[in-house]
């Protein structure tokens, strides 16, 4: 009579591909997180301010849109879908499904993940356009950066989705967007005056910045940056477990 | 106790709240039960319990056998819920949204049939932050029977729904509990309560004041006189 659960890779992928079709489908998700870094890209490839930092500018200027293309899928956008999504009751609804918290959670990571994947390849062919080439033994180490980045950035979203209101979520993951593309996102963090450069390389804008710049233009593996993006990510994912609500 | 919902001795705090406070009563399969209660009365905290989404403080209860907060996948693909808040992602459109949960399960119920039934294909382009709440009633509606429950939760279904719509409802509701499905319907209206259910439970302050058949429960007089007078009892 009943029937029982779809397995587990077409729950997950059926949700992950729902979830990307609406943020694909959505005009300003399109916005924050594939026109804005695409401008960022041309803006910075093309100008000559702010100082990236030493190395072939536009291989610097397509490692920073990289990083911000990770702030804007993996944290601003996923905060506010999910904030609305608690606040319309459809993580409570999606808890008694087979889908189930589980489930969800490993959605939203496929999800992210592909729409990344599709940033990627967009800023990739852009910046190549504009004259990026970078060190072929830097991909790897980019591809890890931009994985635990959007490690960290996802666990520190849903952290704001699962404890502030909806509105507040939006002002809160709006806000953190502009003030982080100057804290290490766009430009090195050593750029940056005194102590500020201390704190924005220990935030993870300013780790993500600094490992993509560091494996994109020079090839180089950066531990320390991935190390502070791994304890974000622990951090974020404890905190979130801990304080996490799935109603509004 | 026997049945596929038990509720046995619940209690669930919120703060310095009591919610539910030690509530018991069951439904069996093939039958429709309403709940009934004043807003605070412990309905809907009975039923999340019973849904996974809350823990029992104390006390348990148990869907088709199981403890529903430690169920898993193919327990959650028995079990219809369909929220009040409606649980719908505000930019998504009902067929999109549908066909995507019925992929989480191996043999949903025939989309193009619970849609036609539910006259979903009326407004099958409309985004739901646009349909009325009539609409987004029918939307969770059908996605509460996609798995063909044999244990399903409606929070208020005919909530905002026209005289025909909300028989068709009914019609529908009448054919799961006919086809075996234990259906609980937490609701405000006698009617409904009169019109659907085999089984009324009445809660107030967190406890049962009334369980029996509709009868059992009027005891001669109208279910409506027998609620104020139970719920207000309660109440001081």
């Amino acid at each position: 009579m009943s029937t029982a659960a779809a397995a587990a890779r077409r729950r997950v992928l059926s949700r992950a591909g729902f979830e990307t079709r609406t943020l694909l489908a959505n005009g300003e998700q399109l916005l924050v997180s594939v026109l804005l870094p695409c401008l960022v890209l041309a803006g910075l490839a093309l100008g000559s301010v702010p100082d990236l930092g030493p190395g072939p500018r536009a291989d610097l200027a397509t490692a920073g849109a990289l990083a911000l293309a990770v702030v804007s899928t993996a944290f601003t956008g996923q905060a506010i879908s999910t904030g609305f999504d608690r606040r319309a009751g459809v993580l409570r609804l999606l808890g008694t499904t087979p889908l189930g918290r589980g489930g969800l959670l490993a959605a939203k990571g496929v999800a992210v993940l592909s729409v990344l994947a599709l940033q990627v390849v967009l800023l990739g062919a852009l910046g190549a356009a504009l004259g990026a080439r970078p060190d072929a033994g830097g991909i790897l180490p980019t591809l890890v950066s931009l994985l635990l980045g959007s490690a960290a950035f996802v666990a520190l979203a849903l952290l704001l989705a699962g404890t502030l209101r909806a509105e507040a979520v939006l002002a809160v993951a709006n806000l953190a967007w502009v003030l982080l593309l100057g804290l290490g996102v766009l430009a090195p963090t050593d750029q940056l005056p005194g102590g500020l450069a201390t704190v924005a390389a220990l935030l993870p804008s300013g780790a993500l910045g600094d490992a993509v710049r560091l494996s994109f233009v020079d090839g180089a593996w950066p531990w320390s940056q991935w190390a502070v993006l791994v304890a974000w990510a622990v951090v974020g994912g404890l905190l979130t477990r801990r304080f996490f609500r799935w109603g509004g | 106790m026997t049945g596929a919902v038990l509720v046995r001795e619940l209690r669930r705090s919120f703060a310095t709240t009591t919610a539910v406070d030690g509530a018991s009563w069951s439904a069996g399969a093939g039958t429709v039960t309403a709940l009934l209660g004043p807003n605070g009365a412990g309905k809907t905290t009975t039923v999340e319990c019973l849904e996974g989404l809350q823990r029992p403080d104390a006390g348990s209860v148990q869907v088709l056998g199981v403890d529903p907060w430690h169920a898993g996948p193919d327990h959650r693909a028995r079990v219809g819920v369909m929220l009040q808040e409606g649980g719908l992602p505000t930019s998504s459109r009902p067929l999109a949204l549908l066909r995507h949960l019925a992929a989480l399960y191996a043999e949903p119920a025939p989309l193009d049939e619970l849609v036609a039934r539910l006259g979903i294909d009326e407004f099958a382009r409309t985004t739901v932050r646009r349909m009325s709440g009539g609409q987004r009633q029918r939307v969770a509606l059908a996605a509460a029977l996609l798995p063909r429950p044999d244990v399903l939760f409606l929070d208020e279904p005919t909530a905002g729904l026209d005289p025909h719509a909300r028989l068709e409802v009914w019609d529908l509701v009448r054919t799961e509990a006919t086809r075996g499905a234990c259906v609980v319907v937490t609701t405000h209206s006698f009617e409904e309560a009169e019109r659907l259910a085999n089984r009324i439970v009445i809660m107030a302050a967190g406890r049962v004041v009334a369980d029996g058949t509709l009868d059992e429960v009027r005891g001669g007089r109208s279910l409506e006189d027998v609620y104020f007078a139970l719920t207000a009892r309660a109440a001081r």
